[in-house]
């Protein structure tokens, strides 16, 4: 079983080196099919800048060189510098950013773990009762709502018309907006994969038997029923970790948050190449880490689960 | 019981049954066995669970009043969705058409309907262009919808030719086939998206100029052909497994000993039973493409000026959210609405279509 396992991981682990390595080529080469080059568009930069960029890729030389070189580069965690903010190179401008967002990300997806167990609990518990239906309708409602509409509609309800909370990401509490919009949708979806899952659960003999013998029904639910409901949760963190990471773009322009997606949907609009090229290598990074991670939890949290 | 002597003798010795434990049916019980209703196929049982939800049945509704309302509406509005009110020929531009509140008039309209004229109101006002905002939303959603319906097209075609080749021949095939879909699985999609609709919009939009494909602009293009590149494999993987189920049936082997050929099993045997789970697949497949889309117009990548998109109205709303905060709810309220129906519309086909939660 142990071997098995670690067969897994390995070959869960060579498919996302191996995609992250194509993700580096795609943007690379997508990048330079923009006629004039990633680096040489509309109005030149500045000359201290071309003259870095004319170093650092060689673009005199022809592209595969240029590609190892970018490859070299980003191995090393250096992506270049920015095109357009002058004096910046992009992997400043992505940690810095990414402190941000990290909070910002994290916060959110915790918020949303945790209150979509404890929701999607309720439900299975209440089946069929008005809580149940009513944590239901708003969760079906939510799933239907992209991100930048329940940020957009937060803004507009609690900021402009109540002004319970200020609009600026950067003013004391102004975070906590921001985080609610991003973990609605994921929250809405757990609660919904909680209380099915849990459902099924509650339904299998053990619980009965557990409940026969008088265990008190709070152990029952937490430890007997919560504990096996919850892998296909698991399942669900990669792909929340990749909406969360897709939403801060919207989120934090909507409240001009100073994070790494305010960053990446300005450096889109200004056309700065080399910071689209940094900043999705390094997302597209960080979504398949996560979906890796969350993978293997899966098959550690349920030795039932055969092994592909 | 006078109809035991009808039956013949068994012989003592044979392993026969014996036929006198047995009654012949009366004219009563025969007739139980003929079939009182047309037999149902598997299609129309699942038609008829369909309508019997009544959720999904108003969200099919919904759908179709909307449709009706984008496909015909902007045909007899007396505007359209680029007509800028104030502009006019010869003339100063008209400040005054300029963000009108829902059912004000510009400055000449209120002059003519003095003379008596009748004037169609501007519903939602105008835009700060002088855009009428009513029809900009209609429109918005007929983009909108154009969009979900041709990438759920397209990741039905591309996913299902894929996913049937893999699973019919399997083996090595197989094996490479899904290595493939594996490694694109894993691409995080909506990055991608955002990383072609930067290129494409610069290699495209000179080389299609002047064509047809102009129109319908190279961020819709992108759209579509990220689709085409990325989104099919979760139809191909849902395909293949039920092909992979299917062809172990004894009618397909049948099929195959009296010499048809693959294509023709496929279409013929395989298609036809994992048609459940296509049309599932494919009814909640298009608001993941309106969301796609909405979110893309939002950060700015989305269809081309003067063109609305339910994304980009709600995007531009946003700088004027103190004045005219309905601008932003009304986009907004109605990109919920076609995403909720469809997902409703969705969830209602798996209880109809999907056999393993027949009750």
């Amino acid at each position: 079983m142990d071997s098995k396992l670690a067969l897994y991981i390995i070959k869960r682990l060579a498919l996302s080196v191996v995609t992250i390595f194509l993700i580096i080529t795609i943007t690379f080469f997508v990048m330079h099919s923009i006629p004039g080059g990633p680096f040489l568009k509309e109005k030149s930069p500045s000359a201290a800048v071309t003259k870095a960029l004319e170093e650092k890729y060689g673009l005199d030389k022809p592209l595969s060189e240029q590609y190892l070189t970018y490859l070299k580069g980003v191995l090393k965690f250096d992506f270049g510098p920015s095109i357009k903010q002058r004096g910046r190179d992009v992997t400043t401008v992505i940690k810095k950013g990414f402190e941000v967002s990290a909070k910002l990300g994290g916060a959110a997806a915790l918020i949303a773990i945790s209150l979509g167990l404890i929701l999607g609990s309720m439900a299975a518990v209440f089946h069929n009762k008005l809580v149940d239906k009513i944590i239901m309708f708003i969760s079906t409602a939510m799933v239907a709502m992209p991100s930048f509409i329940v940020a957009t509609l937060l803004l507009l309800v609690l900021c402009v018309m109540l002004r319970i909370f200020p609009a600026n990401g950067n003013e004391p509490g102004g975070l906590i907006l921001p985080i609610v919009s991003l973990s609605l949708y994921p929250m809405s979806y757990i609660t919904r994969l909680t209380r099915s899952s849990m459902l099924d659960v509650l339904g299998q003999d053990y619980i009965r038997t557990a409940r026969a013998k008088g265990v008190k029904p709070s152990k029952v639910l937490f430890k007997h029923a919560l504990r096996n409901a919850v892998t296909p949760v698991i399942t669900y963190a990669g792909p929340m970790i990749a909406y969360i990471v897709t939403g801060s773009l919207v989120v934090e322009k909507i409240f001009a948050v100073p994070g790494l997606g305010k960053e990446f949907v300005s450096s889109i609009i200004n056309r700065d190449y080399t910071m689209i090229m940094g900043t999705t290598i390094f997302l597209a990074a960080l979504i398949i880490i996560m979906m890796l991670i969350s993978d293997i939890l899966y098959k550690v949290f349920d030795p039932r689960i055969q092994f592909g | 019981m006078d109809n035991i002597n009808d039956m013949p003798k068994k012989n003592p010795l044979s392993f026969q049954l014996d036929l006198k434990d047995f009654e012949k049916a009366t004219d009563d019980e025969k007739a139980q066995q003929v079939r009182m209703s047309e037999s149902i196929t598997f299609f129309k049982d699942g038609m008829r669970r369909l309508r019997k939800n009544k959720i999904a049945m108003t969200c099919l509704v919904v759908l179709i009043i909307i449709a009706l309302v984008v496909a015909f509406v902007p045909m007899i509005y007396p505007y359209t969705y680029e007509q800028q009110l104030g502009v006019a020929q010869g003339k100063r531009i008209d400040k005054t058409y300029n963000n009108l509140k829902p059912f004000e008039y510009g400055e000449t309209e209120l002059k003519r309907m003095e003379n008596g004229e009748k004037i169609f109101p501007h519903i939602f006002g105008t835009d700060s262009a002088g855009r009428d905002y009513a029809v900009r939303v209609i429109y918005g959603a007929r983009i909108s919808l154009i969009v979900g319906f041709f990438a759920a097209i397209i990741v039905l075609i591309i996913g299902v030719i894929y996913g049937s080749i893999s699973g019919y021949f399997g083996g090595k095939v197989d094996l490479f086939m899904m290595r493939l879909v594996d490694i694109i699985y894993s691409l995080p999609d909506m990055l991608m998206i955002i990383l072609l609709a930067v290129v494409l919009k610069e290699v495209l939009s000179p080389k299609i100029e002047g064509t047809a494909l102009a129109k319908v602009g190279t961020d819709m293009l992108s759209i579509f052909i990220v689709f085409a590149l990325l989104y099919w494999v979760g139809m191909a993987r849902l395909v293949r497994g039920q092909i992979l189920s299917i062809k172990q049936n004894e009618y397909v082997l049948a099929a195959r000993s009296i010499g048809a050929s693959p294509w023709g099993i496929i279409k013929k045997h395989l298609l036809p039973n994992s048609m459940s789970v296509i049309i599932i697949s494919t009814a909640l497949q298009i608001p993941s493409a309106i969301f796609t889309e909405s979110f893309l117009s939002f950060i700015g990548l989305g269809v081309s000026i003067p063109m609305p998109s339910l994304g980009s109205l709600a995007s531009d709303a946003l700088s004027g959210i103190y004045s005219y905060p309905y601008r932003l709810v009304i986009p907004a309220l109605f990109i919920w609405l076609i995403v909720l129906s469809f997902n409703l519309l969705g969830d209602g086909l798996r209880d109809a279509f999907d056999p393993k939660l027949k009750k």
